[in-house]
């Protein structure tokens, strides 16, 4: 399961272009400028993306 | 009014108090003192880091950032969770190996690795420089919060000597322990105070987030995101990707991944640290209120807005608790970085000259610990550049280290240890030159790629040069 690795590249792109991808005020989410909006969100998602990884190697190395 | 400095005594006798008590002789030899006998758990570690790095940048530049700057402050929130993923895979390699070994001190790794002293004393000179700033920023950053929060009945001057006398005697008692419990005390306070802050400044002054933001684009339309006038693309993902590069290469965040219990603290601790981002919100939150409330401020006062706007808000005792967590910010990780570069000039730049015994050595470790804390005094006496800078230039420093590391990773390793010492010598040297000579290397660059970081350019220039030597040298040994 090695390629499971690779989700972690999303969440990198999606933050390092944040600003070409996602650089706008509308629609706003819970107040605040989409652009921050979306930032907050991606630092959530590499979170859980990387608990997913961390999930299948613990359990690769018990099999 | 003498009641508002009560909070700042308090606080700042009770984090002397914690961090003297926290040896019950457990720093009796280098390794208990500098990296906490390696036995920090899960919830530890996350705190010593959140402890180095949302330091007083956090309360002050960040939210000076977002009043002068608007939305591209967001780059901060960007670069650590990359950091952390890398740090999902670096940090327990870098733990396995610094444990395997019984190292110490980041030019330990370095040591080992590359079997080269001259590497490790190139590493710490590096270390150095990076650092010394870094520490001059904290204490900058204390003065700066003393004065304003005891409304000018502390001395920027005075709160610098006390605080740093404070730092000196517990950093030489109890070394990572006592910086470890500090830290616990100041998340308690800044999570708290800065959660509190973002959240009820908005309301209290628009009613809410959405209407503070509403208000901020009607008057300045797209400052909340990257105005595309003067946006660089380039600019900004440079740095992204040289800070996220940087962030586990500071002398005194790698020799925190040696306190570790285990690896697998370190891999859960990379899955939680992107969750501290949110206070890096709110503080840019802060500073888009101060915007609207405290418009006009000059660059030279702008490290000042949120405790103006504190101060503007609040009745004193608030304030109070805020300049006491201020001072916490510049306390923990001013100790962290003093114990790193303590380790660093006695063990791998002063011993490889002498021959001192384990317990020598430890004892003049813990010696050079004033003499650091003085050399950083005199150097902040010198004044210099503004926060935000000194930072960009120490990322683009410590950032040198790592294509070494990495490399030392891989099956066979391709370069050695002149390889090493080299390149990250010219990358280094190419920073200094960005930095202390007018010579802007951007002009030579084709313009497409104008705004590139320094940082980069370097780290390029570092691995070319890293190939070439090693290639160079492994040919000479095998001619012989």
């Amino acid at each position: 399961m090695k390629f499971i690795r690779l989700l972690a590249v999303i969440p990198c792109m999606a933050l390092l272009l944040a600003p070409l991808v996602a650089n706008r005020v509308e629609p706003r989410v819970f107040g605040l400028p989409f652009l921050l909006f979306w930032i907050m969100l991606w630092i959530i998602l590499s979170s859980l993306v990387m608990l997913i990884i961390h999930k299948f190697e613990t359990k690769d190395l018990n099999e | 009014m003498n009641s508002v400095i009560i909070p700042i005594c308090v606080v700042t006798i009770f984090a002397f108090w914690v961090a003297v008590a926290a040896n019950y002789g457990k720093a009796q030899r280098l390794e208990g003192w500098a990296v906490g006998n390696r036995n920090f758990g899960t919830i530890l570690v996350f705190i010593l880091m959140g402890g180095e790095l949302y330091t007083t940048f956090t309360f002050l530049g960040g939210s000076s950032l977002a009043y002068n700057n608007g939305g591209v402050c967001y780059y901060i929130l960007c670069y650590s969770p990359i950091a952390y993923i890398l740090g999902y895979w670096l940090a327990p390699a870098i733990w396995k190996y610094a444990k395997e070994h019984n190292l110490v001190s980041q030019a330990d790794f370095f040591i080992h690795k590359y079997n080269s002293r001259m590497l490790g004393m190139v590493v710490s000179v590096i270390g150095f420089l990076s650092l010394i700033p870094y520490l001059i920023l904290q204490i900058k950053g204390l003065g700066i919060i003393v004065s304003e929060t005891s409304y000018g009945l502390i001395s920027a001057n005075t709160a610098i000597w006390i605080c740093s006398l404070v730092m000196v005697i517990y950093v030489m008692i109890s070394g990572m322990h006592g910086s470890v419990r500090v830290a616990v005390v100041k998340d308690i306070l800044i999570l708290a105070t800065v959660f509190f802050l973002g959240i009820y400044l908005p309301i209290h002054y628009f009613g809410g987030i959405e209407s503070m933001i509403n208000t901020l684009e009607s008057t300045k339309p797209t400052f909340t995101i990257v105005s595309s006038t003067d946006f660089n693309p380039v600019w900004f993902v440079s740095t992204v990707l040289l800070s996220a590069i940087g962030l586990y290469m500071w002398p005194h965040g790698f020799t925190s991944l040696y306190t570790a219990k285990s690896s697998r603290v370190l891999k859960r601790n990379a899955i939680v640290m992107p969750l501290y981002q949110f206070l890096l919100m709110f503080v840019f939150i802060i500073g888009f209120v101060a915007v609207l409330k405290l418009p006009g401020l000059d660059k030279s006062q702008s490290d000042l807005v949120l405790l103006k706007l504190v101060k503007q808000t609040f009745n004193p005792w608030v304030v109070g608790i805020i300049g006491a967590a201020g001072v916490l910010t510049a306390l923990v990780p001013g100790s962290i970085i003093l114990l790193s570069l303590a380790t660093l000039l006695v063990k791998n730049i002063l011993s490889p000259f002498t021959s001192l015994s384990t317990k020598r050595e430890f004892l003049l470790v813990r010696f050079s610990v004033p003499i650091i804390m003085l050399i950083a005094l005199a150097a902040y006496s010198y004044g210099g550049q503004t926060i935000v800078s000194l930072l960009i230039v120490g990322y683009g420093l410590v950032s040198q280290l790592f294509p070494a590391i990495i490399f030392s990773f891989s099956k066979r390793n391709l370069i050695n240890k002149y390889g090493a010492i080299v390149g990250m010598l010219s990358g280094t040297i190419f920073m200094l030159i960005s930095i202390l000579t007018p010579i802007d290397i951007n002009h030579i660059l084709p313009s497409s790629l104008n705004g590139m970081n320094n940082g980069i350019i370097a780290l390029i220039i570092n691995v070319i040069v890293m190939f070439t030597v090693s290639v160079i040298f492994k040919n000479r040994s095998v001619l012989r």
